[in-house]
């Protein structure tokens, strides 16, 4: 193994995406533009126009429906296949998510959060990527350009390994727009932690002609169903083994799919995901400082959901307070049902309150998180929820 | 029946079988015997691409599948990106793509996949220039979900959405033109064909193989169950419908229309020809019927103008 010395670079977290793909030596790119996902494309196509990548071939779809079609074929025929796209791009491929994952195919994209329209709006909010609970993907999300880096190079070798696609999500200017030094590999070392995709099947092989897709009768149709939990399942060990394994080769680990953030004597713990936990830890910093005792615990991957580290964290503290950057109407943040459901027949029973926060780009700040964090402490000390759910920004 | 030597070397189809018997369509369908040319005509190292569509029960549940080449079934809208994804991997990772001797991808969507619904990623597929071969079979109604309408479907056809009753019938407009939007692209290479001239579906299949870049065919495959017509007829009525004009056989390549058939030297046959056995017309009233023969003339000259004008 060479030794790693990493390649810094001022990047964007749509250019860190970018390198990443290229490191990755994917082959196939078909993607759509929108805001604020387009820089992505972009950059990879001047790699290409350049001469920087060689076999990666672009199709300019018309259409995200299409980009996700384009993706799905293409890795039936055995190629590395990337895709990127945001909000409405992401809803208008709602469909063919669920065929990417009903046929296998580790299909990796990247979504920038955005927020759903009407109205429109550009800024970031999580609400797209999270209606997209149960296609079947895994959720990657990244707290800073560095992890969407690092993010997209381990989605292509968990995908690859359980056969199922994988997302990684940043948030809208956030960190798509925003930049930041990002530590990169050298290419030699990328290609050893991420040698070429070995597809389960592949449309090129003549030996044996073969159909995938074909109509599922009611007798078979439900165990390849069960067969996607059992690799969602498989896919929290290979998450934890190439996030150890990311973290031996290059210093940065990721074994652990909820990131904890001094919360060993916490009281009570802040939890969310995405560039909103970047914010968290930092408020944490400054409320230690200010006495109280407490923790970021940053959800990284949501799919598969990671209950055992929920349940290990939850039994140590006395309080959750569930930050959502997005809302099921009719119910919840989504983060806050899932968190409650993945601890309902366990004896951890943590107070657990729900702040929706920053939805369509709303400024969420370390003293928002301090007023949370007074609150939250009232309520502890009091034994009992005030609301269960708090529209934190509303203006009254 | 063995086929005499001399016979056998005349014949232009390939006797090799890739579609093996088994298969799920109903008697007569015309669908499931173009899809057995197309598998006759390009054989095993062939890659497809099934949108949701009656071909998609035709090939087999899982884990079955009647043809002998490998297939991807996929979304109902997806063929043209579909296959646009399979080529470009195919490339990527160094494979020879179309020609004699490279992997044939190849597109099978029905007309509401290609007219209607698909037509956007058809268009898409079109004008980026794939290494592909969409083939429409067009059987003029989405026959899989029980016969309702699609853009292809004729002035005056029954559908189970677009009846015949009493009163009126509700199919009040044309057929689309699928094949003119696609030379609309200026692809190389465009044909229509039809199950009732095999040879000449095979021969276009064959040019589509051999000329890059997207190529198209519609082929005209008449379903008994949709049309409510007699399951022994369907190749009649095919071949009808040329002799009618109702559609006429023809290629575009390179810019240039040549027609294959009806001749233009004679007369085509009157509509109602076509009509006949067809339970789907029987709503239709000697003013209708004028209305449609009048349509297929209409077109049949402008097809004939745009051979003479870019023969
Ligand atoms: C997005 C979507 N909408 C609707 C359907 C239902 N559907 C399945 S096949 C079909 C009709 C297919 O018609 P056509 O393409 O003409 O092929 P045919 O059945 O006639 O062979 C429809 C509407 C679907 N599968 N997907
Ligand atoms: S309904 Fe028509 S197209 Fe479909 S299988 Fe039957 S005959 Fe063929």
């Amino acid at each position: 193994m060479a030794e790693y010395k990493p390649i810094r670079k001022v990047v964007s977290g749509n250019y860190a995406a970018a390198y990443a793909v290229k490191h990755a030596r994917v082959e196939v790119v078909a993607a759509y533009p929108i805001t604020p996902q387009t820089s992505i494309i972009e950059k990879i196509a001047e790699f290409i126009a350049n001469g920087e990548v060689e076999n990666l071939e672009y199709v300019p779809v018309e259409s995200e429906h299409s980009a996700m079609a384009a993706c799905i074929g293409a890795s039936a025929a055995g190629a590395r296949v990337f895709t990127a796209t945001s909000a409405q791009g992401l809803a208008l491929m709602h469909e063919m998510l669920h065929w990417a994952s009903g046929a296998r195919l580790p299909v990796v994209m990247v979504d920038v959060n955005r927020a759903m329209a009407p109205p429109w709006s550009v800024w970031d909010d999580q609400t797209d990527s999270l209606a997209q609970r149960d296609t079947g993907w895994m959720q990657f999300y990244a707290e800073n350009n560095q992890e969407v880096y690092d993010g997209v190079l381990m989605a292509f070798k968990i995908a690859e390994t359980v056969n199922l696609p994988a997302m990684v999500v940043e948030s809208a200017f956030i960190l798509s727009h925003t930049y930041d030094v990002v530590e990169m590999i050298p290419q030699e070392l990328v290609d050893e932690f991420l040698p070429p995709r070995k597809p389960l099947y592949d449309l090129t092989n003549f030996e044996k002609p073969f159909s995938i897709g074909a109509l599922g009768t009611p007798a078979d149709y439900y165990e390849f169903r069960y067969k996607i939990q059992r690799a969602m399942e498989k896919a929290k060990e290979v998450i934890h083994e190439v996030g150890k394994e990311f973290g031996e080769r290059f210093g940065r680990d990721y074994s652990q799919m909820i990131e904890l953030y001094r919360t060993e004597d916490a009281d009570f713990v802040f939890m969310g995901m995405g560039s909103l936990m970047g914010t968290v830890k930092q408020a944490v910093d400054v409320l230690r400082d200010e006495g109280y005792k407490v923790g970021a615990a940053k959800v990284r991957w949501f799919r598969p959901f990671p209950k055992e580290e929920l349940y290990e964290l939850a039994k140590n503290v006395e309080g959750i307070a569930v930050l959502d950057r997005n809302y099921s109407f009719g119910m919840e943040g989504i983060l806050f049902t899932e968190a409650k459901g993945a601890l309902y027949n366990t004896n951890a029973k943590p107070i657990m309150k729900n702040y929706i926060v920053g939805l369509g780009g709303r400024d969420f700040t370390v003293s928002d998180v301090r007023k949370i964090a007074e609150n939250m402490r009232a309520i502890i000390e009091k034994g009992e929820l005030d609301v269960e759910v708090d529209w934190y920004h509303l203006k009254r | 029946m063995e086929i005499p030597e001399n016979v056998k070397k005349r014949l232009s189809i390939p006797g090799e079988e890739h579609f093996y018997a088994g298969h799920t369509a109903c008697q007569g369908c015309g669908a499931s015997l173009g899809l057995r040319y197309v598998l006759k005509a390009y054989g095993r190292k062939t890659i497809f691409a099934i949108p949701a569509c009656c071909s998609t029960i035709i090939a087999g549940p899982w884990p079955y599948s009647a043809l002998d080449a490998n297939l991807f079934h996929t979304a109902f809208e997806t063929t043209g990106a579909v296959i646009g994804g399979i080529e470009a991997a195919l490339k990527a990772r160094g494979f020879k793509v179309k020609g004699e001797d490279g992997i044939m991808v190849v597109g099978w969507a029905g007309d509401g996949g290609t007219a209607d619904i698909g037509l956007q990623a058809l268009s898409g597929f079109l004008e980026r220039g794939h290494d592909a071969v969409y083939i429409m079979y067009d059987n003029e109604a989405y026959m899989n979900t029980g016969i309702q309408r699609s853009g292809s479907t004729p002035y005056g056809a029954w559908t189970t959405n677009t009846p015949g009753g009493k009163r009126h019938f509700l199919e009040k407009r044309h057929k689309k033109k699928v094949i003119d939007i696609v030379i609309a692209h200026e692809v190389p290479y465009a044909a229509t064909a039809s199950i009732a001239y095999p040879e000449d579906f095979i021969r276009k299949l064959k040019k589509a193989q051999k000329i890059p870049g997207p190529s198209f065919i519609q082929l005209f495959a008449p379903c008994p169950t949709g049309w409510r017509s007699p399951t022994d007829k369907s190749i009649e009525l095919a071949r009808l419908a040329v002799q009618t004009a109702y559609f006429p056989l023809f290629e575009y390549e390179n810019g240039k229309y040549k027609i294959n058939m009806p001749s233009t030297k004679k007369e085509p046959k009157p509509i109602e020809e076509f009509l006949k056995y067809q339970g789907r017309f029987k709503y239709m009233t000697k003013e209708d019927i004028e209305v449609l023969q009048q349509w297929v003339l209409h077109e049949w000259e402008k097809l004939k103008k745009l051979a003479e004008v870019f023969g």
